[in-house]
């Protein structure tokens, strides 16, 4: 994509960030929230529906700006901009849900931080027009939640015997701690990779085989 | 929480509650500049350095907020400042150090956005330091970010050597490795006295 040329809407632009392009599982941006918070699917599912909102709030914004923004204090604007679409996250979280935004503490804030947005305010919407930004951005949006409930059921499920709170398994079940405690996050996080990259692997060696077969 | 000793908090920061492997703070660099021990070394040295300049500035700033009632603004004063904390530190580091900063390269500016950072600046607010136990904090955790990432380095250099699928090359082992590290630092609860 060359710079400053609107890209043309397709159906890649909205699924590039579900699959190809997955935040999380591929470009492996915006860890700290992913491992952080992902100890239950339901705190996962508002982490990602948090930053789905601030990622298309703040890229709209600086896809509306983006002809206004002078090149050289850029990143401090995006910064700014995508700190306070955070702030009323954060504010409408408290009332919303005290319990979950107790849960998630400090990592509402530190939204602020996550690399997905401030590299889609970069990467994209500083070059794009709004609609296409939004495609976009929704795409990556859901990509990122998708991946943290990947991650929060997986470790909801061994770690407490449960998903969203509803418990699966008789009282027999013993949970298995150390899913919910920090190197967890670690390792399901790893044993996603290694599945993704396994399933990769397998369809380059089904690509050359038939390229073998061919000739 | 204001009994709490700076000894003890700094402790917890860096071991027991270690920001990398314990509470997740900071895994972008962490994943990212691992790869040599040295540049790990100087990259968690900026780090710390850039955590207590803007750990300071984020106490003066939350004075003054609270004393105006501007507390919504908290969040967006505090990139501020660390944005300039990390322009400051760059700025020295490639006067002085020409060779260390393009080892780092893009790494340097993302301190900004490198989640511990901000982390120590909002959980000093949130726990209510004083100023003292606000500098121990964000030694504490400057120290305890090295220390993971020096630790990770020197284990990813032993890694490259050695023979492993193909399938699992790359950032599915060290995440692997990560919780193995996060598993031993377990090993340290209750060290700081809970």
């Amino acid at each position: 994509m060359t710079p400053n040329v609107p890209e043309q809407i397709t159906m890649d632009t909205f699924l590039r960030g579900i699959w190809k392009e997955n935040p999380v599982f591929v470009m492996l941006l915006g860890m700290c929230p992913v491992l952080a918070v992902t100890n239950s699917a339901t705190n996962a599912l508002a982490m990602g529906v948090s930053t789905f909102f601030v990622l298309i709030g703040s890229n709209v914004l600086v896809s509306m700006l983006r002809n206004y923004i002078p090149k050289q204090v850029r990143i401090a604007t995006y910064i700014v901009i995508i700190a306070s679409f955070v702030t009323v996250v954060d504010y409408v979280l408290q009332a919303l849900s005290p319990t979950v935004y107790e849960a998630l503490g400090a990592f509402i804030q530190l939204i602020v931080v996550n690399c997905i947005i401030l590299g889609r305010a970069e990467a994209y919407a500083s070059k794009n027009g709004v609609v296409s930004t939004v495609v976009n951005g929704s795409g990556m949006g859901i990509g990122f939640t998708l991946a943290l409930l990947c991650l929060g059921s997986v470790r909801e499920i061994f770690g407490m015997g449960s998903l969203f709170g509803i418990p699966l398994f008789g009282e027999h079940f013993q949970p298995w701690i150390v899913m919910i405690l920090p190197p967890g996050g670690f390792f399901v996080l790893g044993a996603w990779l290694l599945l993704f990259s396994w399933l990769r692997e397998r369809k380059t060696k089904a690509v050359q085989g038939e390229a073998v077969h061919a000739r | 929480m204001h009994a709490e000793t700076a000894t003890t908090i700094f402790l917890n920061a860096a071991i027991v509650n270690n920001f990398v492997l314990a509470m997740f703070l900071g895994i972008c660099p962490f994943l990212g500049v691992s790869g040599k021990l040295r540049t790990a070394a100087s990259m968690g040295a900026a780090t710390t350095l850039v955590m207590l300049i803007s750990s300071v500035c984020a106490f003066a700033i939350n004075m003054l907020l609270v004393e105006f009632q501007l507390e919504f603004l908290r969040l967006i004063s505090y990139i501020a400042v660390i944005a300039s904390a990390v322009q400051l530190v760059e700025m020295s580091m490639k006067k002085f150090s020409p060779t260390l900063y393009r080892a780092l390269g893009i790494f340097l500016p993302l301190i900004t956005t490198n989640c511990a950072v901000l982390g120590v600046a909002l959980f000093q607010t949130a726990r209510e330091y004083n100023f003292i136990q606000s500098l121990a904090y964000s030694t504490g955790a400057g120290l305890g970010f090295t220390l993971a990432l020096v630790l990770m380095a020197g284990l990813r250099e032993r890694l490259e050597l050695s023979n492993v699928p193909t399938v699992s090359q790359g950032a599915a082992l060290s995440l692997m490795l990560a919780g193995l590290l996060s598993l031993a630092f377990m090993g340290f609860a209750g060290l700081g006295g809970g």
